[in-house]
Formats: structure tokens, sequence, C-alpha cells
């Protein structure tokens, strides 16, 4: 990532409807050719701050800065940013050429460079021979490419995409976010993309923005939204995890030692938990194993219960274990492991594997 | 292009949002608010002014009101005129569901070109329409000399023009079509996949008809007797051509001899603004009907609130956007 | 529709056939009489018929009186619908787009010339005109007053606002956010994609003012100068009595009707492919 002064920040910015706050005071800095994602459930306030980037809300409070200087105040058309459209929001009565041309045409490009800049456009998301059509004749997929060429063509500072792939189907989904990944890193524009899908955020971001009720819960790297959650919200949202509640009884040294109903275990954090309060416990599938009866475990948490599921996922074994308390823990094992139903189960994880983490 | 052009004049009263509706909207409010509000109100003014002497004069009264209650012939008038209605809206609706029906559901091709057949007759001359009803029943008209030259009648029948039944029958002609379309529309969205489901569950094609195809259509059935109903009641032409002097006098033939040749400006502005409250009251109710029978929730394609919102009868139910 | 598959056709499927077929022709029937008889060959409008004469048509040519109604009411239409479709197309966008306090009141009031019988209007706006004292016969000779024509603008209005509305409400709202988004400003946004994709309905609102107007009576009649429009023209004709003159005249309305509403189904078919 390219260390140089934000391309955009946002300060302190936030938008109401009424008495409801669909972003409340946020502040983020964006760094020229990195991609971010603004991932968040639906309400949590991300396609309205994508939108106000794009200038389509006005903001109810804070800043919008481009290259430092202020944009709240200027309408879409005078900025130097453009949209991929949630559903394409092509225009039905031109042909694909047209669409793509539309941005540079309203600039006053000469029809010559125009009509050069749209055919090297369209082969860049290989749509070389469909120039002619109408959108109508398109499939979701070319529709989508053409969204994108139309945006990436006026070669923008900022590329918005509002879930640009929510429509297609899984296969096509994930050679689009393939596809989409390496056209940003060889063109070397700052990419916002917007999505609810916390595996689509983690395989194509350089930063996610983990967005919460219009704030943000956790910005990092996927590897720190994955392996560091900084709440039990962020744990949860990004793949899939354990959950076990507890009060903390000692916080030290970055080890937190948690009661929980069916043990007492020890996970890290990255700041100090005061005593007694709730916390959590999350630690992921694929950390757990099953261990043998005999097994000496130590520097590692140890549960036990009974086997209630084990399900079969072509390349592993999600072991469902419900423990006496009533919880439950997944363990991600090797598909060959023998696993009996209702049979007892030690399940053991490295103590540096579970975090603690608090609401 | 670059990011940081400052704001012109015309960002500035984009930023204005209130500004910027009011620029915008004026024009369009400011006319309508000139030709039609206010002359609305004039009438209502008109109607509480006092007639002396064959001059207006504007002091305030309601003996326009008094007299019209008062007086029998305008009560019974408007009772009348609602009794043509309801006629030619039963039979209106007799006529249009059937046709309907066979145009949604029985009609397989060039459906599209049947239904336009049918609707043409709604761009002809409403004039024309009525005019042609005088030359079929009239004494020395077509009919008369059908049946004569095929020996049904010796003496021509003089009931057939200038009565009632006249009036009813082309109001009839000239609004079933227009009841025609909102139905034609509600029963064009139900999906086949109900009808299917109720025969699979048991049910006999008439059953089906009754329990779910007749039931969803319903805010259509509801939108076009309530236009058709509110039109014929206000109709002056038919009446005009076909009711003769008194068999068929309507409501709106006392507006316009009030207007016209009886004038007396505020008493026919009186009956008029009767007129507006009672038609304002019967939408009022349609819509209230409407409301109960989707049990408070949207309201579905076809039926009077949204054809109210795009355009009543005229314009949106209306001459063939279907 | 599935309605093939719901059994071979019976006495059910016949009498239904049969009584929209009856419909049909109870429709048409009245049209079917006028137009035959534009070509009866005596002044009578009587049985027997007595086809094969163009007299009527060719009275109808040199009757001066009807000439002018006709050219009257042409320029009254057109008037009508220029100015219905300057005010209407930005009161729809007023409508789908625009919150103002009074918008609710400003949109029922948009419909009252619509469900209203239409004398009601006519006498609202002849008390107006009074009022304000303009003259109903203040204009150029040989074009309906301005009474007469503001009258239609009124009224007719909103036909076009009704109906441009409706088109508007189908758009998708991130075309033109994508258009700004491409550096067009609202002028263009509005001139490059908005209107095309509404132009349709524009236009089929305009035809159907323009048909609407030419027809219209009741707001005419007590606004009107000197000029008779041809509707009123025939109603003269037709309250002294009936001349077979009015069947050609009939017939020749109904033909061009015939070729508005071929034109409005072209329009409606492009626009529900849009």
């Amino acid at each position: 990532m390219p260390d140089s002064a934000p391309i955009l920040s946002l300060r302190h910015l936030s938008k109401r409807f009424g008495d409801f706050a669909a972003v409340d005071d946020l502040s983020l800095d964006i760094a020229a050719g990195e991609f971010l994602t603004l991932l968040g459930a639906s309400g949590s306030g991300k396609t309205t701050t994508l939108r106000m980037i794009a200038g389509f809300e006005q903001p109810s409070g804070g800043e919008i800065l481009m290259a430092g200087a202020p944009i709240a105040a200027l309408p879409p058309f005078k900025r130097d940013i453009n949209t991929v459209f949630q559903h394409y929001a092509l225009f039905p009565h031109m042909s694909v050429r047209d669409n793509v041309g539309y941005g540079l045409r309203m600039r006053g490009v000469p029809a010559a460079e125009r009509a050069e800049r749209v055919t090297r456009a369209l082969a860049m998301v290989k749509l070389d021979e469909l120039g002619g059509r109408s959108p109508r004749q398109l499939s979701g997929g070319q529709q989508q490419r053409v969204a994108l060429a139309r945006a990436l063509v006026n070669r923008p500072r900022v590329l918005l995409l509002d879930e640009p792939l929510g429509a297609l189907d899984l296969k096509l989904r994930k050679e689009m976010q393939l596809e989409l990944k390496h056209l940003q890193t060889s063109l070397g524009i700052t990419f916002v993309y917007v999505t609810h899908d916390q595996e689509e955020a983690l395989t194509m971001s350089d930063r996610i923005v983990l967005m919460r009720e219009g704030r943000i819960e956790q910005i990092g790297t996927p590897r720190d939204l994955y392996d560091r959650p900084a709440s039990r919200y962020v744990a949860d949202f990004i793949g899939d995890t354990n959950l076990l509640p507890g009060k903390v009884a000692a916080s030290e040294g970055g080890v937190v030692t948690l009661r929980t109903d069916d043990a007492t275990l020890r996970g890290v954090s990255d700041g100090v938990l005061p005593e007694g309060v709730t916390a959590w416990l999350t630690v992921r599938p694929e950390a757990i194993r099953l261990a043998g009866p005999a097994e000496l475990l130590d520097g590692e948490n140890v549960v036990e219960g009974t086997v209630s599921d084990a399900v079969y996922a072509g390349s592993a074994l999600r072991v469902h274990v419900a423990l006496p308390s009533g919880h439950r823990l997944v363990a991600n094992v090797p598909s060959a492991s023998g696993v009996t139903n209702g049979a007892p189960a030690r399940l053991a994880w490295p103590v540096p594997h579970g975090r603690c983490v608090r609401d | 292009m670059s990011a940081t052009e400052s704001p012109g004049l015309l960002d500035r009263i984009r930023a204005r949002p209130a500004l910027r509706t009011a620029l915008s909207a004026a024009v369009p409010v400011g006319f309508v608010t000139a030709l039609l509000f206010i002359p609305y109100v004039l009438l209502l003014v008109h109607s509480l002014w006092r007639l002396r002497g064959g001059v207006i004069t504007h002091e305030l009264t309601l003996e326009n009101y008094a007299r019209l209650f008062g007086t029998e012939l305008y009560p019974d008038t408007i009772l009348f005129s609602a009794g043509i209605a309801i006629r030619v809206t039963l039979f209106s609706l007799l006529l249009a569901y059937p046709l309907a029906y066979l145009l949604a559901f029985k009609v397989q091709r060039h459906k599209q070109l049947m239904y336009m057949a049918v609707i043409i007759p709604l761009w002809v001359s409403y004039l024309v329409r009525a005019y042609a009803w005088k030359i079929i029943l009239g004494q020395s008209g077509i009919l008369n000399g059908l049946l004569q030259s095929v020996g049904v009648i010796d003496e021509p029948l003089t009931f057939l023009l200038y009565s009632r039944w006249a009036v009813i029958l082309a109001l009839t002609h000239i609004y079933t079509p227009f009841t025609l379309m909102p139905i034609y529309a509600v029963l064009e969205a139900i999906p086949p996949a109900l009808k299917e489901a109720s025969q699979d569950l048991y049910a006999s094609r008439w059953q089906t008809f009754l329990r779910i195809v007749l039931p969803l259509s319903l805010p259509g059935v509801l939108a076009g007797s309530t236009f058709a109903f509110v039109l014929s009641m206000g109709d002056f032409l038919a009446p005009q051509l076909l009711g003769g002097n008194d068999s068929a006098l309507m409501v709106s033939n006392l507006v316009w001899s009030l207007f016209g040749v009886a004038y007396n400006w505020p008493l026919g502005a009186a009956v008029s603004v009767i007129v507006l409250l009672l038609t304002l009251f019967l939408l009022w109710l349609a819509n209230r009907v409407e409301t109960a029978m989707n049990y408070g929730g949207q309201t579905r394609q076809g039926g009077v609130l949204a054809a109210g919102r795009t355009g009543g009868p005229v314009a949106g139910a209306g001459r063939g956007a279907a | 529709m599935k309605a093939a598959t719901l059994g071979p056709p019976d006495r059910l499927s016949r009498a239904l056939w049969l009584a929209g077929g009856l419909v049909f022709a109870f429709i048409y029937l009245p049209l079917v009489v006028v137009i035959v008889y534009a070509f009866h060959d005596s002044p009578i409008i009587a049985w027997p018929l007595r086809l094969g004469t163009l007299r009527w048509f060719g009275a109808l040519a040199h009757d001066r009186g009807m000439l002018e109604a006709a050219l009257a009411s042409l320029k009254l239409a057109l008037l009508a619908v220029a100015i219905a479709l300057l005010i209407g197309v930005p009161g729809a966008f007023v409508l789908d787009r625009a919150d103002f306090p009074g918008k609710t009141a400003f949109r029922r009031l948009v419909l009252l010339p619509l469900i209203l019988p239409g004398i009601i209007t006519g006498v609202a706006l002849l008390t107006f005109f009074s009022f304000v004292g303009l003259r109903l016969s203040s204009g150029f000779p040989l074009v309906p007053g301005w009474p007469v024509v503001l009258g239609h603008a009124a009224a007719l209005t909103s036909v076009v606002i009704t109906q441009v509305f409706a088109r508007l409400q189908r758009l998708d709202r991130a075309q033109e956010e994508a258009s700004q988004d491409l550096y067009a400003n609202e002028w263009q946004t509005f001139r490059y994609v908005t209107f095309p994709n509404i132009r349709t309905a524009v236009l089929g609102a305009g035809l159907l003012v323009f048909t609407l107007s030419l027809d219209e009576i009741a707001v005419t009649f007590f606004l009107i100068g000197r000029q008779n429009t041809l509707p009123l023209q025939i109603w003269g004709l037709l309250r002294r009595g009936i001349t077979p003159e009015v069947n050609a005249a009939a017939t020749v309305i109904f033909a061009l009707s015939v070729v508005v509403i071929v034109v409005w189904a072209r329009l409606m078919r492009e626009d529900g492919a849009t």
C-alpha cells in the first residue's frame, strides 16, 4: 500500500433522517491506491456513507475532503469520483458504447479520443464485441462489466462500488472478485467497496472498515479483523467463530482468565479487561482439535462435552459439541477423523488462539 | 477535472433545498392555484352571494342553499341523477365484466389488439356516441324503421327516444368501456398460479371464479363502478340529446340552465358545490371501502386509490392506458 | 395465459364467448350505424338503407361553418396541448420529487378536473374569468379567445401531470444518479437520460390532451366567445334537427380517432418495452 497523504478524508461525518442517525460521527482516512471495503449489515450506514462520498446524499454534519480540499458542497458531477451502482443503472435507451462513453461526452472529450478510450475500456472488461448491443440484451454479468467500464473509462481518482456483485451467481461472483482485485492493483485507482458479505471483504480488501449502526466498529487489514477482533460483534461477523461468555477473573500481561460456565479458560487480549466484567472467549473452529482422553494439555484450554453433530463439508468435518452448560462449540477437524454422535469429546486449543473480547 | 472547483451560484441554489423546491415548483403550482384552486373557490363564494334583480350582489347569504334544499326540484333532481347513475353503473358492470374476463383469460392471440379494439370507442367523440343513439332510437330512426319493415310493429315506437331509458342506454354504452378497463387490468394481474393452486385443491372452475378470481378483482370493479357512477351522474349531454324536455332532467342540466338561460349564477353555484361535495364524498367512500378490502394494507394494482393517483377515469384508467 | 390448460371449450366457455361477443357488438353497434348511414342516399335517416353516396361528405366539405369550427378547434387544441405540456411536465416532476407544505392539497387539486363533471369545472372557470374581467372574445379572430384556451389548459394539464407522474414513478432513479456521477449536470441529465425515458408518456399525454380538447364541450360552452368549436357546431346542428351531414362528420372523426389510437398504442408498446 503506497504511503502518502490520504486521497479521501471523512471527518466527523454524520447523516440523520429525522431522529434516526444513519451515519454517526464517522472519521476515516482512505489512502491513495488502496482497496478499502465498508463492511456491515443492512442499516449499518455503509451505503449511506458511500452515497455521501459520491454526492447523492448531503451530510448532516462533518466534512469530506478529497486530496485535502472539501467536496461536500459539490454536486456529483463536479467530483472526480465515479460509482458502480448496485443494479448497474445502465441507460437502456443507449448502446453499450454510448453508455461507456457518456462521462467522456459530458466532459467534452472529442469524439475520436472518446471512441478509442471506450474501445480500450471495453477490452479491459473483456466485452470487446458487445459495443453495439443494448444493455437489455446482455446478461447480468455482462451488464456489470459495462457498468464497471463506464466508470473506469473516466480514470477517476476514486471508484465507489455499491455491492456490485450481489446479483451474480456464486461462481461468477468469485471470478469477478478476483478480476476486480487484479484490476484495482493494475490500475492503481482507489476503490471504496461496499458489501455485507464478509468473505468477499476478506478476499479483496487491503483494509476493511466494519460498520455497525452508523459507527466504525473496527478498521484493519483482513487479518487484523479475523485474528484480532476488537469486540464480540467483529468476532461474530467475520468468519465462523465460537463464542463462550464468562466473567473476567484476572487480566495480566495480555492474558485474560475467564470463568465460563464450563471451565476456567484463558485467552489473549490487546487491552486490559477489568475484573468482574462480562466478556467472551472467541476461538475459530479450525484452531480447535479433538484431544485424546489421556493427552496432557499444558498451555492449552480444555473443554469437555458430547458430540451432537458431525457435518461433512467436503474438505473438513465440522463437529458440533454440546457442553454441559448448554453452550456449543464447533471444531473443524480433518474429514477422515472418526467421530461418532453422542460420544464424549475433549476439545483443546492453544491459549494464544483464543481472544477475549467484550461486546 | 479538478475536485476543487469553488461553488457557484447554481451550487448555492442546490445547497438550499427549500429554495430549489420553490423555484422549480413555482410555475406549475402557481398555474394550478390560479386556474383551478381560485376558480373552485370562487364558485363556492358565488354560491354564497345573492341575486338581486338580475344582478349578483356581493352580500354573503345562505339563501341559495336554503332554496336548494327547500324546493323539491333540486333534491329530486339529484336523487334522480343518482338513480340513473346507479342503473348505468350496474348495467355497465354486468356488460363489462364478462368481456373483461374473456379478454384477460380466454383470448390467446392478439390480446393487445383486441383490447385496443374495445378501447377505440372511448377515443371517438363522446358527442358522436351519444348522437348515434338518437338516430337509432328516434321515431323515424333506424330501430323503428327496422322493426316496421320486418313487421314486428305497425307504428313507430315513441317511447324509445326522449325517455330516461334512452339516457340510461346511451350512458351504459358510453361507460361500459370505462368500467371494463380497470377490471381488465386487475384480472390480468392475477398470477395464473393462483387459479392453478385453487384447482389443485379440488375447486371447480366456477368455484375458482367465485372464491379466487372475483374477490381479487374487486378493487378493479370498485374503481370502474365509482368512476362510471360519478361520471354518469354528472353527465349533461345524454339527457339533453336523448332525454326530452322534462323526462330526464339531471343535475348537470340544472347547472347548465342556471348558468345559462335562467341566469341565476349563485343558485347554479350552490348546486355545483353540492355536486362537488357529493363527488368528493363518493370518492372518499370508495377509498375507504378499498382500504377495508385490503385490510388496511397497501393499495393493490388497479383499485380506486391507484387509479386516482395516476389520473382517474379519463386519463389513467381510461383511454387505453393499460 | 394458462387458460388453455384449464380444459377444453365447453358450455361455460361458449356462453362466455357469446356474452363477450354481444357486449363487444353493443359497444360498436351505434358507431357502425352512424358510419353506415354516412353513405346513405337520403336526407331521412331511416330504414331501409340505400348505400353508396358521398354527398354528405361533399356537403360537409362545403359547410363553411363546420370548416371554420374545425379550424378553431384545431388551433384551440394545439394551444391547449402546448400549455398543458409546458406546465404539466414540470408539475409531474414537482409531484414526484419535491416536498413542500401543501403538496397533498396540490396533488388532490390536480385530480379534481379529472373526476368532477366537466360542467362544474366549466362554471367555476366562468365565474373566475368574469370576476377577473377577461372578456370571452379577447383573442384573435378565428382563434377562440384566451378564456377558453386557458380553460382547456386548466382542465387538461391534470391529464399531463398524472400521466407523466405515473411514468416517473417507474423510472429508475439510479440512472439519474449515474448520469450525475458521470459529470452530467441537471439539465444534461434531464435531456440525455430522464427525458428519453419519459418521452412516450409525454407524447401520449399530449395526444390525449389533444383528443380531449377536440371533444370538449362543457368547459368550452361557457368560455367560448363568438367562434364555435367543432363539437359545439355539431351540437348546434343536432339541436335543430338531424342532418345526415352530421353522420359524415362523425365518420371523419371516427377515422381520425382510429389513427390517433394506433399512434397511442405504438407509443405505449414502446413504453412497455423500456
